[in-house]
Protein backbone atom coordinates (compact mmCIF):
# COMPACT_ATOMS: atom_id res chain seq x y z
CA UNK A 1 0.00 0.00 0.00
CA UNK A 2 2.50 2.71 -1.30
CA UNK A 3 1.77 6.31 -0.82
CA UNK A 4 2.82 7.66 -4.48
CA UNK A 5 -0.22 5.69 -6.03
CA UNK A 6 -0.27 7.60 -9.63
CA UNK A 7 -3.59 8.24 -10.86
CA UNK A 8 -2.53 8.44 -14.29
CA UNK A 9 -3.34 4.34 -14.92
CA UNK A 10 -2.03 4.58 -18.58
CA UNK A 11 0.95 4.11 -20.72
CA UNK A 12 0.29 6.54 -23.08
CA UNK A 13 -0.64 4.07 -25.72
CA UNK A 14 -3.80 4.53 -28.35
CA UNK A 15 -5.01 0.95 -27.75
CA UNK A 16 -6.51 -0.16 -24.73
CA UNK A 17 -5.69 -3.76 -25.38
CA UNK A 18 -1.86 -2.85 -25.45
CA UNK A 19 -2.57 -0.17 -22.55
CA UNK A 20 -3.67 -3.25 -20.54
CA UNK A 21 -1.20 -5.26 -21.78
CA UNK A 22 1.98 -2.76 -21.16
CA UNK A 23 0.60 -0.90 -17.54
CA UNK A 24 1.41 -3.74 -15.50
CA UNK A 25 5.33 -4.08 -17.00
CA UNK A 26 6.97 -0.89 -16.52
CA UNK A 27 4.98 2.27 -15.84
CA UNK A 28 2.63 0.65 -13.02
CA UNK A 29 5.25 -2.07 -12.04
CA UNK A 30 3.49 -3.49 -8.74
CA UNK A 31 6.82 -3.35 -6.95
CA UNK A 32 9.51 -0.70 -7.80
CA UNK A 33 6.40 2.03 -8.56
CA UNK A 34 3.46 1.31 -6.92
CA UNK A 35 5.72 -0.45 -3.78
CA UNK A 36 2.59 -2.98 -2.88
CA UNK A 37 3.25 -7.08 -2.73
CA UNK A 38 6.96 -6.77 -0.98
CA UNK A 39 6.87 -9.29 1.02
CA UNK A 40 7.86 -12.07 -1.14
CA UNK A 41 9.72 -10.24 -2.99
CA UNK A 42 11.97 -9.49 -0.51
CA UNK A 43 11.81 -13.40 1.29
CA UNK A 44 12.24 -15.54 -1.19
CA UNK A 45 14.48 -13.64 -3.81
CA UNK A 46 17.98 -15.31 -2.50
CA UNK A 47 17.91 -17.67 -6.11
CA UNK A 48 17.27 -17.22 -9.50
CA UNK A 49 15.36 -20.58 -8.76
CA UNK A 50 12.85 -19.67 -5.81
CA UNK A 51 12.47 -15.94 -7.74
CA UNK A 52 11.75 -17.34 -10.86
CA UNK A 53 8.95 -20.16 -9.34
CA UNK A 54 7.41 -17.55 -7.03
CA UNK A 55 6.98 -15.19 -9.99
CA UNK A 56 5.01 -18.24 -11.69
CA UNK A 57 3.14 -18.95 -8.82
CA UNK A 58 1.58 -15.49 -8.51
CA UNK A 59 1.29 -14.93 -11.93
CA UNK A 60 -1.39 -18.38 -12.18
CA UNK A 61 -3.00 -17.02 -9.33
CA UNK A 62 -3.36 -13.27 -10.47
CA UNK A 63 -4.29 -14.63 -14.29
CA UNK A 64 -6.93 -16.85 -12.48
CA UNK A 65 -8.65 -14.45 -10.00
CA UNK A 66 -8.28 -11.51 -12.77
CA UNK A 67 -10.33 -13.55 -14.90
CA UNK A 68 -12.71 -14.82 -12.29
CA UNK A 69 -13.36 -11.39 -11.08
CA UNK A 70 -14.39 -9.92 -14.27
CA UNK A 71 -16.25 -12.76 -15.40
CA UNK A 72 -18.67 -12.15 -12.30
CA UNK A 73 -18.34 -8.25 -11.62
CA UNK A 74 -21.96 -7.90 -12.94
CA UNK A 75 -23.31 -10.32 -10.71
CA UNK A 76 -20.90 -8.65 -7.58
CA UNK A 77 -22.67 -6.68 -5.36
CA UNK A 78 -20.50 -3.75 -5.00
CA UNK A 79 -21.14 -3.66 -0.80
CA UNK A 80 -19.55 -7.13 -0.80
CA UNK A 81 -17.00 -7.21 -3.49
CA UNK A 82 -13.82 -7.47 -1.32
CA UNK A 83 -15.08 -10.57 -0.09
CA UNK A 84 -15.90 -11.78 -3.00
CA UNK A 85 -12.67 -11.04 -4.55
CA UNK A 86 -10.53 -12.79 -1.35
CA UNK A 87 -12.92 -15.93 -1.78
CA UNK A 88 -11.44 -16.06 -5.57
CA UNK A 89 -8.15 -15.76 -4.77
CA UNK A 90 -8.11 -18.26 -2.22
CA UNK A 91 -9.17 -20.98 -4.07
CA UNK A 92 -6.53 -20.54 -6.69
CA UNK A 93 -3.61 -20.14 -3.84
CA UNK A 94 -4.94 -23.30 -2.39
CA UNK A 95 -4.84 -24.81 -6.05
CA UNK A 96 -1.39 -23.72 -6.36
CA UNK A 97 0.15 -24.37 -2.91
CA UNK A 98 -1.09 -28.11 -3.29
CA UNK A 99 0.06 -28.06 -7.21
CA UNK A 100 3.59 -26.95 -6.20
CA UNK A 101 3.64 -29.53 -2.90
CA UNK A 102 2.75 -32.41 -5.03
CA UNK A 103 5.04 -32.21 -8.02
CA UNK A 104 8.02 -29.74 -6.68
CA UNK A 105 8.82 -30.28 -3.05
CA UNK A 106 11.57 -29.03 -2.90
CA UNK A 107 10.55 -25.74 -4.03
CA UNK A 108 7.48 -25.58 -1.62
CA UNK A 109 10.65 -26.14 1.09
CA UNK A 110 12.04 -22.88 -0.32
CA UNK A 111 8.75 -20.68 -0.38
CA UNK A 112 7.47 -22.24 2.42
CA UNK A 113 4.89 -19.99 4.35
CA UNK A 114 5.15 -17.22 1.29
CA UNK A 115 2.94 -19.53 -0.98
CA UNK A 116 -0.44 -19.56 1.08
CA UNK A 117 0.56 -15.65 1.80
CA UNK A 118 -0.23 -15.40 -1.63
CA UNK A 119 -3.54 -14.66 -0.63
CA UNK A 120 -2.97 -11.20 1.34
CA UNK A 121 -0.72 -10.07 -1.85
CA UNK A 122 -1.68 -6.47 -2.51
CA UNK A 123 -0.85 -7.08 -6.46
CA UNK A 124 -3.75 -9.06 -6.83
CA UNK A 125 -6.79 -7.46 -4.89
CA UNK A 126 -4.83 -4.67 -5.97
CA UNK A 127 -5.61 -5.77 -9.80
CA UNK A 128 -8.77 -7.30 -8.88
CA UNK A 129 -10.01 -3.88 -7.35
CA UNK A 130 -8.25 -1.17 -9.65
CA UNK A 131 -8.71 -3.12 -13.30
CA UNK A 132 -10.80 -6.48 -13.37
CA UNK A 133 -13.70 -5.34 -11.59
CA UNK A 134 -14.18 -2.53 -13.95
CA UNK A 135 -13.24 -4.17 -17.36
CA UNK A 136 -13.88 -7.40 -19.95
CA UNK A 137 -12.75 -9.98 -19.46
CA UNK A 138 -9.87 -10.25 -22.69
CA UNK A 139 -8.82 -6.85 -21.20
CA UNK A 140 -8.31 -8.15 -17.52
CA UNK A 141 -6.35 -11.50 -19.23
CA UNK A 142 -4.06 -9.00 -20.41
CA UNK A 143 -3.63 -6.91 -17.67
CA UNK A 144 -2.44 -10.03 -15.18
CA UNK A 145 -0.07 -10.71 -18.24
CA UNK A 146 1.52 -7.39 -17.89
CA UNK A 147 1.65 -7.24 -14.28
CA UNK A 148 2.87 -10.75 -13.80
CA UNK A 149 5.72 -9.96 -16.35
CA UNK A 150 6.49 -6.61 -14.30
CA UNK A 151 6.93 -8.29 -11.28
CA UNK A 152 8.37 -11.03 -12.63
CA UNK A 153 11.22 -8.67 -14.04
CA UNK A 154 11.63 -7.27 -10.75
CA UNK A 155 11.85 -10.25 -8.85
CA UNK A 156 14.59 -12.11 -11.85
CA UNK A 157 16.81 -8.75 -11.15
CA UNK A 158 17.02 -8.78 -7.10
CA UNK A 159 17.38 -12.59 -7.36
CA UNK A 160 20.13 -12.79 -9.59
CA UNK A 161 21.98 -10.25 -7.88
CA UNK A 162 21.58 -11.80 -4.56
CA UNK A 163 22.55 -14.98 -5.94
CA UNK A 164 26.10 -13.93 -7.95
CA UNK A 165 26.97 -11.35 -5.17
CA UNK A 166 25.47 -13.74 -2.01
CA UNK A 167 26.37 -17.25 -3.37
CA UNK A 168 28.82 -16.71 -6.23
CA UNK A 169 26.37 -18.67 -8.61
CA UNK A 170 23.90 -18.46 -11.01
CA UNK A 171 21.20 -20.91 -11.80
CA UNK A 172 23.15 -23.51 -9.22
CA UNK A 173 26.36 -22.75 -11.63
CA UNK A 174 29.03 -21.55 -9.87
CA UNK A 175 30.61 -18.20 -11.33
CA UNK A 176 33.13 -17.09 -8.60
CA UNK A 177 34.15 -17.79 -5.23
CA UNK A 178 34.49 -16.13 -1.85
CA UNK A 179 31.08 -14.58 -2.32
CA UNK A 180 29.66 -11.50 0.07
CA UNK A 181 27.54 -13.68 2.44
CA UNK A 182 25.05 -10.75 3.49
CA UNK A 183 23.78 -10.45 0.26
CA UNK A 184 21.72 -13.71 1.13
CA UNK A 185 20.86 -12.93 4.38
CA UNK A 186 17.75 -10.34 5.15
CA UNK A 187 20.27 -7.06 5.19
CA UNK A 188 20.90 -7.64 1.40
CA UNK A 189 17.34 -7.99 0.65
CA UNK A 190 16.81 -4.52 1.68
CA UNK A 191 20.21 -3.10 0.32
CA UNK A 192 19.08 -4.36 -3.01
CA UNK A 193 15.31 -3.27 -3.63
CA UNK A 194 16.94 -0.20 -2.53
CA UNK A 195 19.73 0.47 -4.50
CA UNK A 196 17.17 -0.59 -7.53
CA UNK A 197 14.93 2.12 -6.33
CA UNK A 198 17.33 4.45 -6.31
CA UNK A 199 18.88 3.91 -9.47
CA UNK A 200 15.32 4.00 -11.12
CA UNK A 201 14.49 7.59 -9.11
CA UNK A 202 17.46 8.87 -10.43
CA UNK A 203 16.93 8.04 -13.95
CA UNK A 204 13.20 9.50 -13.75
CA UNK A 205 15.00 12.71 -12.41
CA UNK A 206 17.81 12.52 -15.27
CA UNK A 207 15.08 12.33 -17.54
CA UNK A 208 13.07 14.94 -16.49
CA UNK A 209 15.83 17.76 -15.94
CA UNK A 210 16.48 17.30 -19.81
CA UNK B 1 15.15 -22.33 13.59
CA UNK B 2 12.02 -24.09 14.61
CA UNK B 3 9.95 -23.24 17.27
CA UNK B 4 8.04 -26.42 19.31
CA UNK B 5 6.42 -27.43 22.44
CA UNK B 6 8.60 -28.87 24.38
CA UNK B 7 10.67 -25.14 24.48
CA UNK B 8 10.21 -22.57 26.94
CA UNK B 9 7.32 -19.99 26.50
CA UNK B 10 9.93 -17.33 27.85
CA UNK B 11 12.21 -18.80 24.57
CA UNK B 12 9.12 -18.86 22.55
CA UNK B 13 8.24 -15.55 22.95
CA UNK B 14 12.12 -14.21 22.55
CA UNK B 15 12.48 -16.12 19.45
CA UNK B 16 9.29 -14.77 17.68
CA UNK B 17 10.00 -11.51 19.06
CA UNK B 18 13.62 -10.66 18.30
CA UNK B 19 15.69 -13.70 16.81
CA UNK B 20 13.20 -14.36 14.17
CA UNK B 21 11.61 -10.41 13.78
CA UNK B 22 8.56 -11.09 11.38
CA UNK B 23 9.58 -8.16 9.39
CA UNK B 24 13.21 -7.83 9.71
CA UNK B 25 14.48 -11.55 9.66
CA UNK B 26 11.29 -12.88 7.97
CA UNK B 27 10.07 -9.93 5.72
CA UNK B 28 6.81 -10.60 6.41
CA UNK B 29 4.01 -7.71 6.98
CA UNK B 30 6.43 -5.21 4.63
CA UNK B 31 3.69 -3.11 3.35
CA UNK B 32 2.30 -1.75 6.39
CA UNK B 33 5.90 -1.42 7.50
CA UNK B 34 6.58 0.65 4.90
CA UNK B 35 3.20 2.36 4.82
CA UNK B 36 2.69 3.66 7.90
CA UNK B 37 6.12 4.39 9.27
CA UNK B 38 6.29 7.78 8.10
CA UNK B 39 5.75 8.94 11.62
CA UNK B 40 6.05 7.61 15.12
CA UNK B 41 2.06 8.52 15.95
CA UNK B 42 1.10 6.59 13.30
CA UNK B 43 3.73 3.32 14.20
CA UNK B 44 2.21 3.56 17.74
CA UNK B 45 -1.21 2.92 16.74
CA UNK B 46 -1.04 0.15 13.94
CA UNK B 47 1.89 -1.56 16.38
CA UNK B 48 -0.89 -1.50 19.39
CA UNK B 49 -3.92 -2.93 16.58
CA UNK B 50 -1.57 -5.35 15.13
CA UNK B 51 -0.79 -6.77 19.00
CA UNK B 52 -4.30 -6.62 19.81
CA UNK B 53 -5.69 -8.44 16.74
CA UNK B 54 -2.99 -11.36 16.18
CA UNK B 55 -3.63 -12.66 19.84
CA UNK B 56 -7.24 -13.04 19.37
CA UNK B 57 -6.92 -14.18 15.25
CA UNK B 58 -4.56 -16.75 17.07
CA UNK B 59 -7.35 -17.82 19.26
CA UNK B 60 -9.80 -18.23 17.39
CA UNK B 61 -7.93 -19.27 14.16
CA UNK B 62 -6.54 -22.13 16.45
CA UNK B 63 -9.79 -23.35 18.03
CA UNK B 64 -11.57 -23.20 14.37
CA UNK B 65 -8.53 -25.52 12.92
CA UNK B 66 -8.49 -27.87 15.26
CA UNK B 67 -12.36 -27.97 16.39
CA UNK B 68 -13.95 -28.03 13.06
CA UNK B 69 -11.24 -28.34 9.93
CA UNK B 70 -9.20 -31.40 11.50
CA UNK B 71 -12.38 -33.09 12.53
CA UNK B 72 -14.32 -32.57 9.52
CA UNK B 73 -11.52 -33.44 7.00
CA UNK B 74 -11.07 -29.78 5.37
CA UNK B 75 -7.86 -29.19 6.39
CA UNK B 76 -6.92 -27.74 2.57
CA UNK B 77 -9.60 -25.21 2.84
CA UNK B 78 -6.95 -23.24 5.64
CA UNK B 79 -6.08 -20.42 3.84
CA UNK B 80 -9.91 -19.62 2.80
CA UNK B 81 -10.93 -20.36 6.17
CA UNK B 82 -8.59 -18.33 7.84
CA UNK B 83 -8.90 -15.35 5.67
CA UNK B 84 -12.46 -15.07 6.34
CA UNK B 85 -12.14 -15.57 9.79
CA UNK B 86 -9.36 -12.63 10.51
CA UNK B 87 -11.58 -10.45 8.21
CA UNK B 88 -15.01 -11.41 10.43
CA UNK B 89 -13.03 -11.06 13.45
CA UNK B 90 -11.60 -7.32 12.89
CA UNK B 91 -15.03 -6.22 11.87
CA UNK B 92 -16.81 -7.55 14.54
CA UNK B 93 -13.40 -6.20 17.00
CA UNK B 94 -14.15 -2.96 15.50
CA UNK B 95 -17.61 -2.49 16.38
CA UNK B 96 -17.14 -3.83 19.70
CA UNK B 97 -14.40 -1.58 20.51
CA UNK B 98 -16.28 1.52 19.03
CA UNK B 99 -18.94 0.71 21.13
CA UNK B 100 -17.34 -0.30 24.31
CA UNK B 101 -14.07 1.09 24.51
CA UNK B 102 -13.97 4.75 22.82
CA UNK B 103 -10.35 6.01 23.94
CA UNK B 104 -8.66 2.37 22.43
CA UNK B 105 -11.00 3.32 19.49
CA UNK B 106 -9.32 6.41 19.01
CA UNK B 107 -5.79 4.93 19.22
CA UNK B 108 -6.36 2.07 16.74
CA UNK B 109 -9.48 2.38 15.24
CA UNK B 110 -8.30 3.85 12.01
CA UNK B 111 -5.74 0.96 11.27
CA UNK B 112 -8.25 -2.06 12.18
CA UNK B 113 -9.47 -2.14 8.53
CA UNK B 114 -6.23 -2.13 6.88
CA UNK B 115 -4.88 -5.46 9.20
CA UNK B 116 -7.37 -7.86 7.68
CA UNK B 117 -4.68 -8.08 4.69
CA UNK B 118 -1.77 -7.48 7.10
CA UNK B 119 0.10 -10.79 6.24
CA UNK B 120 1.80 -10.83 9.53
CA UNK B 121 -1.54 -12.19 11.10
CA UNK B 122 -1.93 -14.48 8.53
CA UNK B 123 1.43 -15.76 8.90
CA UNK B 124 1.75 -15.77 13.02
CA UNK B 125 -1.95 -17.97 12.18
CA UNK B 126 -0.23 -20.14 10.12
CA UNK B 127 3.11 -21.32 11.68
CA UNK B 128 0.91 -21.82 14.89
CA UNK B 129 -0.55 -24.81 12.43
CA UNK B 130 2.75 -25.75 11.03
CA UNK B 131 4.78 -25.90 14.57
CA UNK B 132 2.08 -28.05 15.89
CA UNK B 133 1.98 -25.63 18.68
CA UNK B 134 -0.49 -25.74 21.65
CA UNK B 135 -3.14 -22.96 21.99
CA UNK B 136 -1.16 -21.23 25.24
CA UNK B 137 2.15 -22.06 23.21
CA UNK B 138 0.35 -20.36 19.72
CA UNK B 139 -0.84 -17.57 21.95
CA UNK B 140 3.04 -16.65 23.47
CA UNK B 141 4.16 -16.99 20.00
CA UNK B 142 1.57 -14.73 18.39
CA UNK B 143 2.33 -12.19 21.32
CA UNK B 144 6.15 -12.69 20.35
CA UNK B 145 5.32 -11.60 16.82
CA UNK B 146 3.17 -8.96 17.17
CA UNK B 147 5.58 -7.23 19.73
CA UNK B 148 8.86 -7.91 17.30
CA UNK B 149 6.73 -6.06 14.66
CA UNK B 150 5.69 -3.02 17.21
CA UNK B 151 8.92 -2.94 18.03
CA UNK B 152 10.22 -2.67 14.39
CA UNK B 153 8.05 -0.22 13.38
CA UNK B 154 8.46 2.28 16.25
CA UNK B 155 12.16 1.96 15.80
CA UNK B 156 11.88 2.21 11.96
CA UNK B 157 9.37 6.13 12.42
CA UNK B 158 11.86 7.16 14.75
CA UNK B 159 14.61 6.84 12.46
CA UNK B 160 12.37 8.09 9.70
CA UNK B 161 11.05 10.95 11.44
CA UNK B 162 15.56 11.71 11.74
CA UNK B 163 16.46 11.35 8.33
CA UNK B 164 14.00 14.20 7.03
CA UNK B 165 16.84 16.43 8.22
CA UNK B 166 19.84 14.81 6.90
CA UNK B 167 21.07 15.72 3.71
CA UNK B 168 20.54 12.75 1.56
CA UNK B 169 20.98 12.24 -2.10
CA UNK B 170 18.11 13.46 -4.15
CA UNK B 171 17.48 10.20 -6.47
CA UNK B 172 17.63 8.49 -3.12
CA UNK B 173 14.68 10.59 -0.90
CA UNK B 174 11.82 8.66 0.03
CA UNK B 175 11.74 5.10 0.02
CA UNK B 176 15.34 4.19 -1.34
CA UNK B 177 16.82 5.81 1.80
CA UNK B 178 14.21 3.99 4.01
CA UNK B 179 14.87 0.59 2.49
CA UNK B 180 18.92 1.12 3.51
CA UNK B 181 17.52 2.32 6.90
CA UNK B 182 15.64 -1.28 7.20
CA UNK B 183 18.79 -3.03 5.98
CA UNK B 184 20.69 -1.66 8.57
CA UNK B 185 18.33 -2.17 11.33
CA UNK B 186 17.75 -5.91 10.23
CA UNK B 187 21.41 -5.69 9.98
CA UNK B 188 21.30 -5.29 13.69
CA UNK B 189 18.90 -7.94 14.64
CA UNK B 190 20.63 -10.60 12.96
CA UNK B 191 23.10 -9.56 15.79
CA UNK B 192 20.53 -11.53 18.07
CA UNK B 193 20.81 -15.03 15.97
CA UNK B 194 22.40 -17.68 18.38
CA UNK B 195 20.96 -15.63 21.61
CA UNK B 196 20.56 -18.86 23.99
CA UNK B 197 21.34 -21.19 21.44
CA UNK B 198 18.57 -20.72 19.75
Amino acid sequence: MGNNQNNNRTCGLKNPKLNALFYGVIKGNPIVVLMIGLCPVLAISTTVYNAVGMSIAVAFVLMGSNVIVSLLRKFTPNQIRIPVFIIIISTFVTIVDYLIKANLPFLYKQLGIFIPLIVVNCVIIGRAEAFAYKNSVFLSFLDAIGSSIGFLIVLFLIGATREILGQGTFFNKVIFSNPCIVMVLPPGGFITIGVIMGLLSYYNLRKKKQ
Amino acid sequence: MIISNQMNPFLIFLSACLINNIILIKFIGLCSFFGLSTNVKNSIGMGIAVTFVTITATIVSWLVYHFALVPLNLVYLRTATFILTIASLVQLEEMFIKKYLPPLYKAMGIYLPLITTNCAILASTFLNIDYNLSLLNSIVNGFGIASGYTIAIIIFANLREKILTAPVPKSLEGYPIAFFLASLMSLAFLGFKGLFGL
